[in-house]
């Protein structure tokens, strides 16, 4: 019989227990960090596994890029740009910013939904890294992060969308969008820890995006005509240099410094959201 | 030689309630001890802080000498956890679902593959193996819970409720798959809400009532404490139930339990001889008894013994 104790896994620092009955054992004090990785690749396995039986998970993020692309397009195509061809090149690329942002919402309904049911209390008995079952949530909601972009990209282009620059710049605007979706699941991770029930996650969510989302250059709104704190707002909001990030990239325009501040938001947020997701999960239940 | 469990003085509180008021329990390698108590008693507090999921306000507990606060990390890699609601992936199959266990104990991926597919088989849940868990019956989400806590082969395994509503068929089946466990030298440690459970698998059996340990002790001894059958009696006609009392009391020595709604005298006996002498009694005074059975405790009677007091749900309705 195969057991988890002779798996190339053992640590130093180990301990030995021999009761009666029982193959002896070695014991680690510690979970590497090579170990917390392999964990949370499992649990996002898990997560990936759910999705494939149950793909209607992925409605969301399947019919948002359509809705949305649909509605502002023809609302607002032709105040803004004169037209909606115009319009569209520089509108699908700041969606970037609003689909990661609405995408990584579900994560906090599926994680506050998890820690209701048993399955948790299994892995939080399991000897595995104590981040693993938050780490594996995040990672596995890469699907949705696919899926939404795929969507975004497929449909823009039935549109008429097309992009003006070379392979290399396309692709990082993927993986910028990527990485501030990151930092966003950690913040959704964030919201289903605090929220009392899954229910709740979702208006708090809905709450706290809608600023974000509509106070930035995502839609190409004219900032001249707004109050002076609204400006402002919309100057430092991340999703408006995310927007602008992914416009230059994929228009091939000049980025400016809209790169590294997207990236520093991205890592700042997962730097104070991380441990902070962490401390709560460990007290919860 | 370490104890399997020890825990001393356990205190928790939630809030307002007082979870647990200093509870002292301990089992040695290899035996099966039983938490046996009513809703709300503690029992699962108990295992959660055992099982490092929660924190205890004060008090100390170790399994196989290692400290459940400062050494969680190799107490989880000596245990495994069956909760009260099985602790299983509804939306992953059963095998998925081992597999997913498997890996996270650090085993490759073909050999997670087959020790599932083994565990699938051995439990008697081949058939469903490609099936969400979420279409499994009761007893089968169970017993692929026991499967998947087993995985690591753990020296001690908490079981809570394991039988909680399950059928008496799958609940046997249960019992078998907890024995055959018991006979591979793991400790069980089980939460019951049924005494014939606790009689059925344990060694040791701690009666937990409002966060403390009100008895302990092996099955036999606790039976002898409080009368290994209960008798109960009622008179046809309610005038008649005093006497009845009476002719209990005389023939047992020991003060009925009367339920002046029903009308029913109880009692625990340890002789089933006693029946029959007070069915005598009652005839010699011309009282007819529209009931008389002999049965085992239920839970309530044993708590009535030992405590003098009513489980809480039995308190308020009565």
């Amino acid at each position: 019989m195969t057991t988890h104790m002779d798996t190339p896994m053992a640590m130093p620092s180990t301990v030995t227990a021999g009761p009666p009955g029982l193959a002896p054992r070695n014991l680690r004090r510690r979970i590497g960090l090579r170990q917390a990785l392999a964990n949370g690749l499992t649990l996002a396995w898990r997560n990936v596994m759910q999705l494939k039986h149950s793909p209607e998970k992925l409605t969301d993020v399947t019919l948002m890029p359509i809705i949305f692309l649909v509605l502002f397009l023809y609302v607002f195509g032709g105040v803004v740009a004169g037209n909606t061809h115009n319009y569209l090149e520089q509108l699908l690329p700041g969606l970037f910013g609003q689909m990661a942002l609405f995408a990584s919402m579900g994560l906090g309904t599926a994680l506050c939904e998890d820690i209701h049911k048993g399955v948790f209390d299994r892995f939080r008995s399991l000897p595995i890294a104590r981040s693993a079952p938050l780490i594996g949530a995040v990672l596995g909601d890469t699907v949705r992060f696919c899926v939404v972009m795929a969507v975004l990209t497929g449909f823009g282009s039935a549109l008429g969308f097309r992009f003006h620059a070379g392979p290399a710049s396309i692709i990082a605007a993927y993986v910028v969008a990527y990485v501030f979706y990151q930092a966003m699941c950690w913040i959704s991770a964030l919201i289903g820890l605090i929220a009392p029930s899954p229910q709740t996650v979702q208006g708090i969510a809905v709450t706290w995006t809608m600023p974000l989302v509509f106070g930035s250059s995502v839609l190409l709104a004219n900032t001249s005509t707004m109050p002076g704190w609204l400006q402002a707002w919309v100057k430092v909001n991340p999703v408006t240099d995310l927007a602008d990030t992914v416009r230059a990239l994929t228009t091939g325009g000049p980025v400016g410094s809209h790169l590294l501040l997207t990236l520093v938001w991205a890592a700042g947020i997962m730097i104070v959201a991380f441990p902070l997701a962490m401390r709560l999960y460990l007290r919860r239940v | 030689m370490t104890k399997a469990i020890e825990a001393e003085g356990l205190v928790k509180r939630f809030g307002a309630t007082q979870a647990l008021a200093g509870v002292d329990i301990s089992a040695d390698r290899g035996q099966v001890l039983a938490l046996l108590g009513p809703n709300g008693a503690g029992k699962t507090t108990i295992v959660r802080i055992l099982a490092t999921l929660l924190r205890p306000d004060s008090g100390r507990a170790s399994v196989c000498g290692y400290d459940v606060r400062s050494e969680g990390t190799v107490v989880r890699q000596l245990i495994a956890l069956t909760g009260q609601y099985a602790s299983v992936d509804d939306e992953l199959t059963g095998t998925e679902n081992l597999i997913m266990i498997c890996r996270l104990l650090g085993m490759a991926r073909p050999a997670a593959r087959s020790r599932a597919h083994q565990m699938m088989e051995q439990f008697g849940l081949a058939d469903a193996a490609r099936r969400a868990v979420k279409t499994y019956s009761g007893g089968m989400r169970r017993r692929l819970d026991l499967a998947a806590s087993l995985l690591g082969q753990p020296e001690v395994l908490f079981l809570d409720e394991p039988t909680t509503g399950l059928d008496p068929r799958a609940r046997s089946q249960m019992w078998d798959t907890i024995r055959g466990v018991v006979t591979r030298g793991t400790t069980v440690l089980l939460t019951t809400q049924y005494l014939d459970e606790a009689d059925e698998l344990a060694d040791q059996i701690a009666v937990i009532d409002h966060g403390v340990v009100v008895a302990s002790g092996r099955p036999d001894e606790l039976k002898a404490r409080t009368g290994s059958q209960t008798l109960a009696v009622r008179a046809a006609d309610p005038a008649h139930t005093a006497q009845v009392a009476a002719a209990v009391a005389e023939v047992t020595g020991m003060r009925p339990d009367v339920r002046g709604d029903t009308g029913l005298v109880t009692t625990a006996i340890t002789d089933p001889a006693m029946a029959p002498a007070v069915i005598r009694r009652l005839d010699d005074a011309g009282i007819l008894a529209a009931e008389l059975s002999l049965h085992l405790p239920s839970l309530d009677e044993v708590f009535l013994t030992l405590t003098g007091q009513r489980t809480e749900d039995d308190g308020k309705a009565a």
